[in-house]
């Protein structure tokens, strides 16, 4: 943090066109506090990471910003909208504007690819049934699925269901998209074809795409901007490179995938000693 | 140790209050923002054949049981006295009033509440459900109204169905089987069985338990713990806590329709 100014393909990251900005919030689930007075801006267009060891969040955020869950204090604004304070219609309306991928894909079980992807054109559009077939049809074109047209669910490997996924999360043109651990759990080709399909695809639509991940190498490889949390903040933010050249020992713990650190390899605990010494069983 | 109970207690009790207060909730949401009808319809059609239709199998079998039970046990016991003529009057009356309905509800939280429960709990757990929000759909009037409204429309007639076929069943056995004269069969029901006192105040039995259990069933699933055990202990909850439900009503509702309160 402090840095120089973000450049990105050698021009500056246009922080002053901000489509999501969260200010100063905080949000507590039972006595923990997840995240404790951050604030952070997500560019227009671009790709932006939000990066962070397990349970330190990165999905709740996710939640806070499609208003699936409501902060404690702050604001989270899209575009001048503050979506907690938003009510039920309203949310749903603002949502047209979003795309996610979760991390199980949730594709509907009981429709098939084809039904999945025009789901939301059914919806929120009216149009007619010959315009959703050839929409359909291009998306899955473009996530290389065009021959699953009729496949069930079930019948999909865990990376075609996420492409499906992803397929439906752009079927309406969304201004934002949000990938939810979208590598995790994939074999090296079917990473690479989403890397590389997630990358392209911002690029082709322009959208603004916001990755949770705790892979490092394939969210580097295609975030513009990052931002890195832990214990409820944000430890650093940056471009990949500005990240790579962090001297904070929390942040090169994370990004050289170091064992022990900051964040400890033993969750808290007595003195194993005198665990051991003080015998009995365990309740 | 005392104070530690009476939190314990208290802690219950609030939760238990939210719980009523989220099922009343989803309820009322879901009656408020029932979809459009020309969206609601083939929803609603889809989710009769679910619930309704698939419990058909179940209802008829165990209506026709009942009957040929209740049709031998009745001429036994009448037949000491010398009315088994009334065998026809007593099946019906028995049925109308309260084994159609009650039993109905029964097998309905047992096969097509738990169904509702499990599959609306694997929704949640597979983030479908979160998927419908994000997509900017309200999982209310789209999964839960035509479930909800399904559950009302299917239970009376699903109760309907049972009290015709127990009828039948039973007359299977009286007059085919043990030789009572079928015009005595069926001339004494026709006598004894008042269309409002019986016959209305069953279906409105029916109506109440449906909507009980078709309640108790969308609320367990909505509000489960995304896990296998969850929705396991989800679906439990919902065959224990609407059966008793069911049993509980009933007899308010027949204190109310026939205890001349």
């Amino acid at each position: 943090m402090g840095q120089d100014k973000p450049v990105v393909d050698g021009k500056a990251l246009p922080l002053d066109d901000i489509i999501v900005e969260i200010r100063n919030m905080t949000f507590t689930r039972g006595s923990r506090k997840i995240f404790d007075d951050i604030s952070l801006k997500i560019p227009r267009g671009k790709v932006t990471a939000i990066m962070g060891p397990s349970g330190t969040g990165k999905t709740t955020l996710l939640k806070l910003i499609g208003g699936q869950l409501r902060p404690d204090t702050g604001e989270i604004l899209l575009d001048g909208q503050n979506i907690p304070k938003l009510n039920r219609k309203d949310l749903f309306i603002v949502r047209e504007r979003m795309g996610m991928l979760f991390q199980s894909g949730a594709l509907f079980t009981d429709m098939n690819v084809f039904d999945n992807i025009a789901f939301p054109i059914r919806v929120h559009t009216e149009l007619p049934e010959v315009m959703i077939r050839d929409i359909v049809l291009m998306k899955l074109q473009a996530v290389g699925l065009r021959g699953a047209v009729s496949l069930m669910p079930s019948e999909l490997s865990g990376g075609m269901a996420r492409r499906v996924a992803l397929a439906r999360a752009i079927s309406l043109d969304p201004d934002i998209v949000m990938y939810d651990e979208p590598f995790t759990g994939q074999d090296p080709i079917a990473m690479g074809v989403l890397v590389n399909l997630i990358k392209r695809l911002n690029q082709a639509l322009g959208h603004t795409s916001i990755i949770v991940s705790h892979d490092i190498q394939e969210t580097l490889s295609i975030a513009d901007y990052i931002y890195v949390l832990s214990d409820g903040k944000i430890i650093a933010e940056g471009t990949p490179e500005m990240l790579k050249q962090q001297d904070s020992e929390q942040v090169r713990q994370f990004v050289d995938g170091l064992p022990d650190g900051p964040v400890p390899f033993h969750y808290p605990a007595p003195d194993l000693l005198d665990e051991l010494m003080a015998g009995g069983v365990f309740k | 140790m005392i104070l530690d109970n009476i939190q314990r207690l208290g802690h219950r009790t609030l939760s238990k209050c939210a719980a009523f207060g989220r099922s009343g909730q989803i309820l009322f949401q879901s009656i408020v923002a029932r979809p459009a009808p020309m969206m609601m319809l083939p929803l609603l059609i889809k989710q009769i054949y679910f619930i309704g239709v698939l419990s058909l199998v179940i209802i008829v079998v165990s209506g026709a049981f009942i009957g040929m039970v209740l049709g031998l046990q009745g001429y036994t016991i009448l037949v000491d006295y010398g009315s088994e003529q009334a065998v026809g009057q007593m099946v019906a009356l028995s049925l109308l009033r309260e084994l159609a309905p009650v039993v109905t509800a029964l097998l309905f939280a047992g096969r097509a509440g738990s169904a509702l429960t499990a599959e609306i709990g694997l929704m949640k757990a597979t983030e479908q459900l979160a998927s419908l929000e994000m997509i900017g759909v309200d999982p209310y009037r789209r999964i839960i109204a035509p479930r909800l409204y399904a559950g009302f429309i299917c239970m009376p007639l699903l109760s309907m169905i049972f009290a015709v076929v127990g009828i039948w069943g039973a007359a299977v056995v009286a007059v085919d089987w043990l030789g009572i004269y079928s015009g005595a069969y069926w001339a004494n029901m026709q006598q004894a069985v008042d269309f409002r006192e019986d016959v209305i105040n069953g279906l409105i039995k029916a109506v109440v338990f449906g909507f009980i259990v078709t309640w108790i069933a969308v609320y367990q699933g909505y509000d489960c713990v995304p896990t296998s055990e969850g929705i396991s202990q989800a679906t439990t909850r919902t065959v224990v806590y609407a059966s008793l439900a069911v049993l509980g009503f009933d007899f308010v509702l027949t204190a109310l329709m026939f205890g001349d309160l």
